[in-house]
């Protein structure tokens, strides 16, 4: 059989765009082996990410209130979010200010840290990697940060700010806007240490020490440039994975926000992200269109941010 | 702090910076789980005074006592939340630890058609916002008849592309080509070659994976498709009792202590594993 397909082939009587499309064909057959791994997988990810995503891209041209059929609207929420709505506008300066902020340093200290803990003793580098990683894995603990800054002289902030005489009334630091995105920035960066963290330190292990030693006979002089020549560059895959975190985290980090000021909206929408805004519209007022169409527009400032990491990923080591 | 032992390029103002550095940091991160840990043990006027104590002075049970009777009192027994939860972290985590390796494997040592859209999908997926995903999915649910079954947490989880990210990344990076090669010639099948070569080697990957995993569903609260109280897990319990106002500010701090303590402890376990790993490979 293959061999008659082989002989069509040669012969030249088949057009070339067939003989594309089997050759396809013949490589989707012999890699079933490789789609049997897949399958199990992709079913569960078709269904439970892919089709919502493509679902969800559709929704934002239409209005869709969840009781009736959805209709189509074209660009209107688009239209209305740029034109319109003015909390958006302040949610997507906010979006842009808490990313901007939490992203780059949560994603620096990951690897500044998992760098500096890598070189000590296996010991001491296994508790403090524990202490770093625990807020982020401790659920709610970060709650206990609503108790250090809570709005009444009992906050362990303002208590000691009254006692040692810096202030005589307490401030209320989660319903003031003057102070709430600095809280909050403060207290996502206490918990930032994440998978990531994790993630680079497993990597840093992972690279041979013959090339350090080998490093050191080529030239190498001192931790800086052992780093840029060798380090990073093994590490690149990793850092590329810790660039997708933070990225993710820093965008929609809203539910732990609004668990922090323990209300939506905040005040003055001090706090007020993107994402909170789509979920004010989606889960409280069942604008599904208008909050897919948010959706979308953050989905793609996220890929849009992603590829420029990238780009800038690429020239480390060189 | 000692700094192990002294390659060439280590100079000591570097030094001396990174053990400030690491020391700020330090209490910086203890400060607030130490508060935790404090309040959880302090009596009553303790939680209350003017200006507050850091540190508990008169340790005492009484919070945890406290806690105890009011988990007496719910209406479910205690064991069945926590059944709940542990049977929904283990079945979540099991499913994406074998699903997503047997992906990564493909990933990362075969070359299919179609291979590129679907990496590059698995990457975009990671940035879409799931409060949106999350609504087609309750329509999905619906459908499948999963509204109210362990099902409706579990499968989705199962799916997790962060998964498969991590898996194939620490494939591409750890596993050697030329050793699956040598596998082939010696006869063994892909099955055998991923579960007997492959991950053995990627361990620290799958015990990452379950560390990260298993915090994000130990805090699963089912609250959007549990509706039967005896299928709730145990953050929806604790999350009731804490509502309690004020009084309970000593509760609240149990609560988290222990709710923290779980993923802690599995981190610990885990952790020492990963570095018996890394000392058995001869890496460290």
């Amino acid at each position: 059989m293959e061999t008659t397909v082989n002989e069509e082939i040669d012969s030249g009587i088949i057009p070339k765009w067939k003989r594309k499309l089997r050759w396809t064909w013949r490589e989707i057959k012999d890699s079933r082996v490789s789609y049997a791994f897949l399958a199990p997988f992709a079913l569960f990810f078709f269904v439970f990410t892919v089709l919502p995503v493509l679902i969800s891209i559709v929704l934002g041209f239409t209005y869709f209130n969840m009781l009736e059929f959805p209709t189509w609207v074209g660009w209107e929420n688009y239209i209305r979010l740029f034109l319109e709505d003015d909390i958006f506008l302040i949610a997507i300066q906010n979006t842009m200010f808490f990313a901007a902020i939490t992203g780059p340093v949560s994603y620096l200290l990951s690897f500044i840290v998992a760098w500096f803990i890598n070189e000590l003793q296996p010991k001491i580098r296994a508790f403090l990697t524990l202490l770093f990683y625990a807020p982020s894995i401790s659920g709610g603990a970060f709650m206990v940060w609503r108790i250090v800054f809570s709005g009444n002289m009992y906050g362990y902030l303002n208590s000691f700010l009254i006692y040692w005489g810096i202030i005589n009334r307490p401030i209320i630091w989660l319903q003031d806007p003057t102070y709430m995105m600095t809280v909050v920035i403060i207290v996502i960066l206490w918990m930032s240490l994440a998978t990531s963290f994790l993630v680079f330190i497993a990597g840093l292990q992972g690279i041979d020490q013959k090339m350090y030693e080998a490093g050191a006979i080529d030239g190498i002089r001192n931790r800086w440039q052992e780093l840029w020549y060798i380090t990073l560059p093994s590490m690149r895959g990793y850092l590329m994975f810790g660039a997708i975190m933070a990225i993710t985290q820093s965008f929609a980090a809203a539910h732990r926000i609004t668990a922090l000021v323990g209300e939506m909206p905040s005040t003055d929408y001090a706090v007020h992200t993107i994402v909170q805004h789509l979920q004010d519209y989606g889960q409280i007022r069942f604008e599904m269109g208008y909050a897919s169409a948010m959706a979308f527009l953050l989905f793609l400032s996220m890929v849009l941010t992603q590829k420029i990491v990238q780009r800038l990923l690429q020239k480390i080591g060189e | 702090m000692k700094l192990r032992k002294k390659r060439l390029s280590r100079s000591t103002g570097g030094d001396l910076f990174i053990f400030l550095f690491l020391t700020a940091g330090a209490v910086f991160t203890a400060a607030p789980l130490i508060l935790i840990i404090s309040g959880a043990f302090k009596p009553l006027d303790e939680l209350f005074l003017f200006p507050p104590q850091f540190f508990v002075r008169n340790p005492t049970m009484q919070n945890f006592q406290d806690l105890f009777v009011l988990m007496g009192e719910a209406w479910i027994p205690m064991s069945r939340y926590l059944f709940n939860s542990l049977f929904i972290v283990v079945a979540g985590l099991g499913g994406n630890v074998i699903l997503a390796s047997l992906a990564a494997y493909a990933m990362s040592v075969h070359e299919f058609p179609g291979q590129k859209i679907f990496n590059e999908m698995i990457i975009l997926s990671l940035m879409f916002a799931q409060q949106v995903v999350e609504i087609p999915n309750y329509l999905t649910m619906s459908i499948l008849g999963w509204i109210n079954s362990y099902a409706s947490i579990i499968v989705p989880a199962w799916q997790v592309s962060l998964g498969l990210y991590l898996m194939k990344q620490f494939m591409d990076a750890m596993v050697d080509d030329s050793l699956i090669e040598a596998a082939r010639i010696d006869g063994a099948g892909e099955l055998q070659i991923y579960w007997k070569i492959v991950m053995p080697i990627i361990k620290p990957a799958w015990l990452t994976l379950i560390i990260l995993r298993f915090q994000h569903l130990w805090q699963q609260s089912g609250e959007r498709f549990l509706y039967s109280e005896e299928l709730k897990p145990l953050p929806y319990a604790l999350r009731q009792i804490m509502a309690g106002g004020i009084a309970r500010q000593g509760v609240s701090y149990a609560v988290m202590l222990i709710m923290m303590a779980v993923p802690i402890i599995v981190f610990i376990i885990n952790q020492s594993k990963v570095v018996e790993t890394m000392g058995t490979s001869g890496i460290d």
